[in-house]
């Protein structure tokens, strides 16, 4: 037993009906088809590689339920061919996340994975992924080594390079002219490089960088540190239960209206539920947003909503876009994976309707797009939503393509 | 809860017979079902009954609950990972930094944790532990909590490459067997006894005049140098160290293992091992809540038998067992 | 300038310190009295929280969440003692750790289906929202209502076990329960007493620590490991142990955080500085709870049996 298939059975209708010659017209048709269909029967084998169990399967699940909007929506295929998705839980731990690509590969042979929110996961799989012939297409995590020295013509990556929100707000803070700014970040290497990722646009050198212990409970101590040095913004990367904790803390301080808090991946869709109006005021940077005015992004969020009863987070709308490329190059291969080099080929094309707007890969496999700033604001219904307020970054590139050997 | 002896006529001998071969037919299974995954799935099972064969001498055989063996499993998967980062593949010289390094570590941190008892010191192991997953973490120049790519693995002269997974796993069964047998020979000889006696009454232990800290503190690193061996093991077959392998959750599937399979016996490690995993391997795939169905197991597993297993199955024969010569 | 911050970093250690107490009393209590292992506390503390946020949601009254947010977590801890963990109270330690590992694994993908793995919403109540202006510095009225409440829990714990009967039983249950059974009290029915209350001041930390933190599935086992610290270095099973330990490690982990990259930056340069100081930071507990084991293993406030 592994996913759940999504094989269509269409031959019932047929075999009900009794008229003879109809009978003879619907074998002929076939043997016709059974020849070129042989290969369209077995289903295109995708694996949704993320992280299902535990409190970490926010991230997960969102991915998991933009996918299955797209499959279901047409009746299990992409690029006109039938899908069979296979879900592996990685629990977030690299040693299972390592068995699940053996399996996948060896056992299941699957042509795509996708998912990979998190990225010492997508390091511990990806080279094994990759020199398999299985194309990857990383819908969350974009460490640097695969934008660069480690970058490979199976890998994909749809969501961004992991310092390019960084960027962005790093770009925005710099337009605002703000003169004194504090981070605060995690202990861990996503923490030290979403700051970095910061100082490349923003040059003024912070006036503080505050790394907190991972898993910590209480703000206290950094944010009566924060205020009485009295920057005039802070900058934070605290992602999940860190970002509720700490946006309240912010907030409960009577620090959100003095002191813009800009963020990075703290105030997004899946702590805003959790947050609601104490949220309201912070600024978030990312590649997309749910107001965005494009009508594949807001069709994406109709749907989304209507069938979760939840405002889709920008994981979702990543995974989204994931599916859509893959549909997309599916259909123009006619649903051949056999060719490997056809696939990637019509996998760089990136012809598909995202809910970007426009997207286009850079040599490196990772996107060249444009970046937002929002803020969190209450919407009409009431509910914490996040509003576009600016566009620091246009046709960004990531910093690492440089070291990536291939080249267009 | 004291080891087997061994009788050649016991049904359980026809087990163990049975379960080496299969784990020594294993490669050729997963060759005939035409998949490599078997086998490393089997390869994992192997590296994971090593290091709790090690933590079983401490925790089986003397009572001791270490919640921070992971540490040592962590340190050899680091120690190979930092060594390959450098270029540094020779693994008889990796093996021989690995020894000293985890007997360096594990006599100092055994030394303060030997100094409590009871849930002192689970929670002093556990802190340990905890300390070292925090340094892994801050590693930055080693991934940090991205991990570490292995990119070559260890390199044992004259033995075969470890890129090939049958070479792989039977250095691994190897390891196993042979550290089993080290296991067998320790329980029965002057170390095993006396830990042994303490878990069984230390008062009059110590009323004898054995010097109690030496004989738990060699205990205490003998359990923690197959873990690390197992670590290093563990690298080569993902091709990657991680903080993660540190956690406390790692230590505690440990402890699972070999309380799943049967403190105190031998073989129970193993038996744990292939059971837990393979039962893992079946439950998450068929969903995602998982937990909510190995959670209860777990408590069964506690509340019905301390024995595990294979301790169970050994007091049932044990009972069956001709009259003559059978001595527990 | 300095001097107030100075004031504000103690007041929030003190105030770190009462929190961790709200987690730890009722633990201690467990690991002491009953000489039970009991890692599910962590649970108890993460169902509270759940039970209080989802009653907020419903009634928008704070006070009648915790109402149900206790009562329904000693209810469940009542029924999980009477199923299951009352058989294990004479099994040694590892037995128990195991069964209340498995517990925790049930209870934290039983809240997940039900509420689903996103963060949960919860507020704090507006009568304790603003802030309180003491000498020119501003505190959070709710960080005061924590430190109230902790007081009021050891004030109430300390009363209960050495002033009331029920206490004088229950701590002499612990060191000589035959003696007690035979003067004719229901040890059974101590036990299980004794057990609730202990889930049920997991489910209080819960239902007062959830507005400021996240609510979600696995939130009590990082409160845990902390509590876990907290008793070790009090010495288990002293009320007085875990309230002086807590307010210790709430004041040694703030003034670490505050004062520590500075105190690096001055002798180490300042990316090495940067990288050691939360590394130093998350150790720190850890660190002084090993040196207070090395020189005291029973804790600082042993319990004499």
């Amino acid at each position: 037993m592994g996913g759940l298939p999504y094989i269509p059975v269409a031959t019932q209708k047929e075999t009900a009906l009794k008229s003879k010659t109809l009978a003879l017209a619907i074998s002929a048709a076939f043997s016709l088809v059974a020849g070129a269909a042989a290969q369209a029967q077995t289903p295109v084998k995708i694996g949704l590689m993320a992280e299902l169990s535990g409190p970490q399967a926010a991230l997960g699940q969102d991915k998991l339920d933009a996918l299955n909007l797209i499959v279901e929506r047409n009746g299990g295929k992409l690029g006109g061919v039938p899908v069979q998705i296979l879900r592996r839980d990685t629990q977030l731990k690299p040693e299972i996340a390592n068995q699940i690509a053996d399996e996948l590969v060896e056992k299941e042979k699957v042509n795509f994975v996708v998912g990979l929110s998190f990225s010492n996961i997508f390091m511990a799989v990806s080279k094994k992924l990759t020199s398999a012939g299985v194309i990857v297409v990383g819908s969350g995590a974009g460490p640097a080594p695969l934008a660069g020295a480690q970058c490979s013509p199976n890998l994909f990556v749809v969501s961004k390079q992991n310092d390019q929100f960084a960027e962005a707000m790093g770009k925005y803070a710099a337009d605002k002219a703000y003169k004194r700014v504090i981070a605060i970040a995690p202990n861990y290497q996503a923490g030290k490089d979403f700051v970095g990722g910061f100082k490349r646009r923003y040059t003024t050198q912070l006036v503080d960088e505050i790394y907190t212990p991972l898993n910590q409970l209480d703000f206290s101590a950094e944010l009566a540190r924060i205020a009485s040095e009295k920057p005039d913004a802070v900058y934070a990367f605290l992602p999940g239960g860190l970002g509720v904790s700490f946006v309240r803390a912010y907030q409960q301080a009577g620090l959100m209206t003095r002191i813009p808090l800009l963020s990075v991946s703290t105030v997004d869709g899946t702590t805003l539920p959790a947050l609601k109006d104490v949220a309201v005021g912070a600024k978030h940077a990312s590649a997309w947003g749910p107001d965005l005015a494009n009508p594949v992004s807001k069709k994406f969020v109709e749907d989304f909503t209507a069938k979760y009863k939840r405002i889709p987070s920008e994981y979702a709308a990543q995974t989204y876009d994931a599916v859509m490329l893959i549909d997309s190059a599916l259909a123009k291969t006619k649903g051949n994976v056999a060719d490997v080099k056809a696939l990637t080929t019509a996998m760089r094309a990136a012809d598909f309707p995202s809910v970007r707007g426009k997207f286009k890969f850079n040599t490196n496999n990772f996107p060249i797009q444009d970046f937002y700033v929002f803020e969190v604001v209450k919407d009409a219904q009431g509910q914490a939503t996040l509003k576009t307020i600016g566009k620091p970054l246009v046709d960004a590139a990531d910093a690492y393509v440089a070291q990536c050997p291939m080249k267009g | 809860m004291f080891p087997e002896t061994f009788h050649w006529r016991s049904p359980r001998i026809w087990l163990v017979l049975l379960l080496l071969a299969g784990l020594l037919l294993m490669p050729v299974a997963s060759a005939a079902l035409g998949t490599s995954f078997y086998l490393s799935f089997a390869t994992r099972v192997v590296i994971y009954a090593i290091a709790a064969t090690g933590l079983n001498l401490l925790l089986g055989y003397g009572g001791l609950v270490s919640m921070g063996h992971s540490l040592f499993v962590g340190l050899g998967a680091y120690v190979v990972g930092i060594s390959s980062f450098h270029g540094l593949t020779n693994g008889w010289v990796q093996l021989a930094i690995t020894m000293g390094l985890t007997t360096v570590v594990a006599t100092l941190t055994g030394l303060v944790s030997l100094r409590t008892r009871g849930i002192g010191f689970i929670m002093i192991t556990l802190a340990f532990g905890q300390m070292f997953y925090f340094l892994a973490v801050s590693l930055k120049q080693y991934g940090g909590d991205d991990g570490l790519q292995v990119e070559q693995r260890s390199v044992f002269e004259p033995l075969p490459s470890l890129d090939n997974k049958v070479a792989l796993y039977y250095i691994a069964l190897g390891v196993l067997v042979l550290l089993m047998y080290a296991v067998w020979r320790t329980v029965h000889g002057r170390l095993g006894y006396v830990l042994r006696g303490f878990h069984a009454n230390e008062r009059r232990m110590l009323a004898a005049g054995f010097p109690q800290l030496r004989y738990q503190i060699v205990a205490y690193v003998a359990s923690a140098l197959p873990c690390a061996v197992a670590g290093m093991l563990l690298a080569n077959l993902t091709s990657f160290a991680s903080p993660s392998y540190l956690s406390w959750q790692a230590s505690g599937d440990l402890i699972l293992i070999a309380v799943l399979g049967g403190m105190g016996t031998v073989i129970g490690p193993l038996i744990g091992s292939i059971v837990l995993l393979v039962l893992e391997e079946t439950v998450s795939k068929m969903t995602e809540h998982w937990m909510i169905v190995l959670g209860p197991v777990i408590l069964l597993v506690a509340l019905l038998s301390s024995q595990g297993l294979w301790g169970a199955l050994l007091q049932r024969t044990r009972a069956r067992a001709p009259s003559g010569g059978d001595r527990s | 300038m300095l001097w107030s911050l100075f004031f504000s970093q103690l007041f929030n250690g003190v105030q770190l310190g009462m929190l961790l107490f709200l987690l730890a009393s009722g633990l201690t209590l467990v690991f002491g009295i009953m000489n039970f292992v009991n890692l599910s506390h962590g649970s108890f503390y993460m169902l509270g929280a759940y039970f209080a946020a989802a009653t907020l949601a419903y009634t928008g009254s704070f006070l009648v969440a915790g109402v149900v947010g206790i009562g329904g977590t000693m209810v469940l801890a009542l029924a999980v003692e009477r199923l299951a963990l009352r058989r294990l109270y004479a099994r040694d330690h590892l037995i128990q750790v195991l069964a209340t590992l498995g517990l925790i694994m049930f209870f934290n993908e039983a809240v997940r289906m039900i509420w689903g793995s996103q963060p949960l919403f919860t507020a704090q109540p507006a009568w304790a929202s603003g802030s309180i202006s003491l000498g020119g510095l501003n505190y959070p009225t709710y960080r005061l209502l924590i430190i109230g409440a902790g007081i009021a829990v050891a004030l109430g714990s300390y009363l209960l076990i050495h002033r009331t009967r029920i206490g004088m039983l229950v701590r002499a249950s612990s060191t000589h329960p035959e003696v007690v059974a035979a003067l004719g009290v229901n040890a059974r029915q101590l036990n299980t007493l004794l057990f609730s209350v202990g889930a049920g001041l997991a489910a209080l930390a819960g239902w007062l620590v959830g507005p400021i933190v996240s609510v979600q599935s696995g939130m009590g086992d990082t409160v845990l490991i902390l509590a876990l610290v907290v008793i070790v270095i009090g010495g288990i099973g002293s009320i007085r142990g875990a309230f002086f330990a807590s307010l210790m490690v709430g004041l040694v982990d703030t003034f670490g955080r505050a004062y520590m990259p500075q105190l690096l930056r001055g002798f180490l340069e300042r990316t090495v500085a940067d990288a050691a100081g939360p590394a130093l930071a998350s150790m720190l507990i850890y660190l002084f709870m090993a040196v207070v084991l090395a020189l005291k293993p029973g804790g600082l406030f042993p319990v004499k049996r």
